[in-house]
């Protein structure tokens, strides 16, 4: 099989410092009197990876890691200050979704202008619009303009065209699910199909139950370093999720496995902490409250562990 | 890619930016439209009755000499300053989907030139009401026009980028239009000048086209070749500029953005 994206040696700069927001006067100022200073800021450095079709990539890191910048260069949006990228197949990138709208516009010229920067034709956009109109639920709101709806209705819009998208590879920023509560089920669920229909993508999210359930290789980013790149995905979200709380960097493979050891202890830990406490709670409730209590636990029990009963009662005819 | 492909690629989304910029400008408003024609017909008053006791004494049909020059500044005006802004106004969405980003100046463009036609179209109602005689001649003025159009775009891609990394250049291209108004001569005429200063005004692109118009419709005289490749000749320059810097600076856009 071949590689549908190929990063190699990928590094990222940012220039930040003085030139944004100066002005051309203030630069030539600055520039005659010798002022004018930039800083280089790596939002990635060296990231190498390769991903096969039909594979989900999971991509974790805090806040600042190069996540963001990362899918941008990958969804062509950015090139990379060093190293290549190269990519099979068009690319359908979810990044922050409700950008990019425009207010004064209807509903319907929105759907349209959103569908062509997506790179579909007007037959096809002609084809879905009625789709993605009641997928969104916003019959009754099409030549409203966009300005006016809700921002539960504008990701709901968002979202209904994201989901047309039948790209060969997926690139989704943390878009996995939007709206309220019954919106949400259904944009998870949708989106969740598309993700199994045996689509490549990139996934970013700081839900780790989300990269254990729909990931089958992760990689790990931090402040723009590559800390893996890997398949085990179990054991570096394990090793991620102890980093989240000790704050330490792991230094070898060896480091993973045992902090992905002592974040399955904490799991474990953390149960029994919280068996205990319940069981103290009800303990509570069944000395305090009155007999009622009691006496439904001895119905559940009767119901439950007959033969505990049983057995206590024979002991009580003995002695 | 050639560019036909391309084309055809992004033919939709132009479509889509076209009629968004359209109706962004009009704001759905009947007046929106009327104004944009009114705004220079007021301009061209106020200037006709500023200036017909001062310079317009003798020359003939003095209004439509006037009304040439305004025409083409408030084209290329218009043109430019939206051409200016249309990268940095479209900056969500540059930032966030991969799409060719001059297809923002293009289409602001259109609007421009169909902003211009509303124009250009009382400026020969106002011919028919100054006795001017329509030739066959008036057919070359759309050699002035797809030149006009092609430097503005050129211009405007110089514009955007520069708009991106400066903020102010806004208020310094203001600054600079004002020097072109006073240097095309739109209000006065040139022929009092020197020989050696009436060349001088051949290198500004914008007194060309505007010269151009004025000998097809007052003086009924087509321009000589010399004239037509010196008309081209800015306009490929401009484009070329143009290109050359947007390809240039194209990827670094989004640092500044």
């Amino acid at each position: 099989m071949t590689n549908v994206i190929d990063c190699k040696n990928v590094s990222i700069r940012y220039i930040t410092g003085d030139f944004k927001d100066i002005g051309f006067k203030e630069y030539v100022m600055r520039k005659a009197t010798g002022n004018y200073h930039v800083q280089e800021f790596w939002a990635d450095k060296n990231i190498t990876f390769k991903i096969k079709k039909g594979d989900m990539l999971g991509i974790i890191g805090s806040n600042g890691a190069g996540k963001s910048t990362l899918l941008k260069a990958i969804s062509g949006v950015m090139i990379p200050t060093e190293g290549t990228i190269k990519t099979k197949g068009s690319i359908a990138a979810l990044l922050e979704l409700t950008a990019g709208f425009d207010g004064d516009l209807t509903v319907k010229e929105n759907t349209y202008l959103r569908g062509a920067m997506l790179g579909y034709t007007r037959e096809f956009m002609n084809e879905m619009y009625e789709s993605i109109i009641s997928f969104a639920e916003l019959e009754k709101f099409q030549d409203r303009l966009f300005n006016q709806l809700s921002s539960g209705m504008r990701s709901r819009l968002a979202f209904s065209i994201a989901c047309l998208v039948n790209p060969d590879i997926l690139i989704l920023d943390e878009v996995l699910s939007v709206g309220d509560g019954a919106f949400r089920k259904k944009s998870g669920d949708k989106m969740r199909e598309i993700l199994s229909s045996g689509v490549t993508g990139i996934l970013v999210s700081h839900t780790t139950a989300q990269i254990r359930e729909l990931c089958n290789k992760v990689l790990w980013l931090d402040h723009g370093e590559q800390i893996c790149f890997s398949d085990e995905v179990d054991l570096y979200v394990n090793a991620y999720e102890d980093f989240l709380i000790n704050k330490q960097l792991p230094q070898s493979y060896e480091d993973v496995q045992m902090m992905s050891e002592r974040y399955l202890q904490n799991v474990d830990l953390e149960q029994q902490k919280k068996k205990a406490k319940e069981i103290k709670r009800l303990e509570e409730v069944l000395r305090n409250k009155n007999d009622y209590a009691v006496e439904a636990a001895l119905n559940i029990l009767k119901e439950k562990k007959p033969e505990l009963l049983k057995k206590s009662a024979f002991h009580e005819e003995k002695a | 890619m050639t560019v036909i492909e391309k084309y055809s690629k992004y033919r939709f989304l132009f479509e889509e930016l076209v009629s968004r910029d359209f109706k962004e400008k009009y704001k759905r408003t009947v007046l929106g439209m009327g104004w944009s024609v009114m705004s220079p017909l007021l301009n061209l008053l106020v200037m006709v009755l500023v200036f017909t006791k001062l310079l317009g004494r003798n020359t003939p049909h003095y209004t439509i000499y006037v009304f040439c020059g305004n025409l083409v500044m408030s084209y290329f005006r218009e043109s430019t300053r939206g051409g200016m802004r249309s990268l940095v106004a479209n900056r969500a969405i540059i930032t966030k989907i991969n799409v060719p980003k001059y297809m923002f100046l293009l289409s602001n463009n259109v609007s421009s030139l169909i902003n211009f036609g509303l124009t250009l179209s009382v400026f020969f109602l106002l011919c028919i009401i100054d006795h001017i005689t329509f030739t066959w001649r008036f057919v070359l003025l759309i050699y002035p026009i797809i030149c006009l159009t092609i430097f503005n775009i050129g211009v405007g891609l110089i514009l955007s980028a520069c708009f991106v990394f400066f903020q102010d250049t806004g208020y310094l291209y203001e600054i600079l239009l004002t020097l072109i108004n006073y240097l095309s001569a739109v209000f006065y005429r040139i022929d009092g000048f020197s020989a050696t200063v009436q060349r001088l005004f051949l290198c500004n692109p914008l007194y060309c086209f505007i010269h151009y118009f004025r000998c097809i419709v007052i003086n009924t005289s087509v321009p000589s070749l010399q004239f037509h490749l010196l008309c081209l000749f800015y306009a490929m320059l401009s484009l070329a500029i143009g290109a050359w810097f947007y390809k240039r600076y194209n990827h670094q856009f989004l640092y500044y953005l």
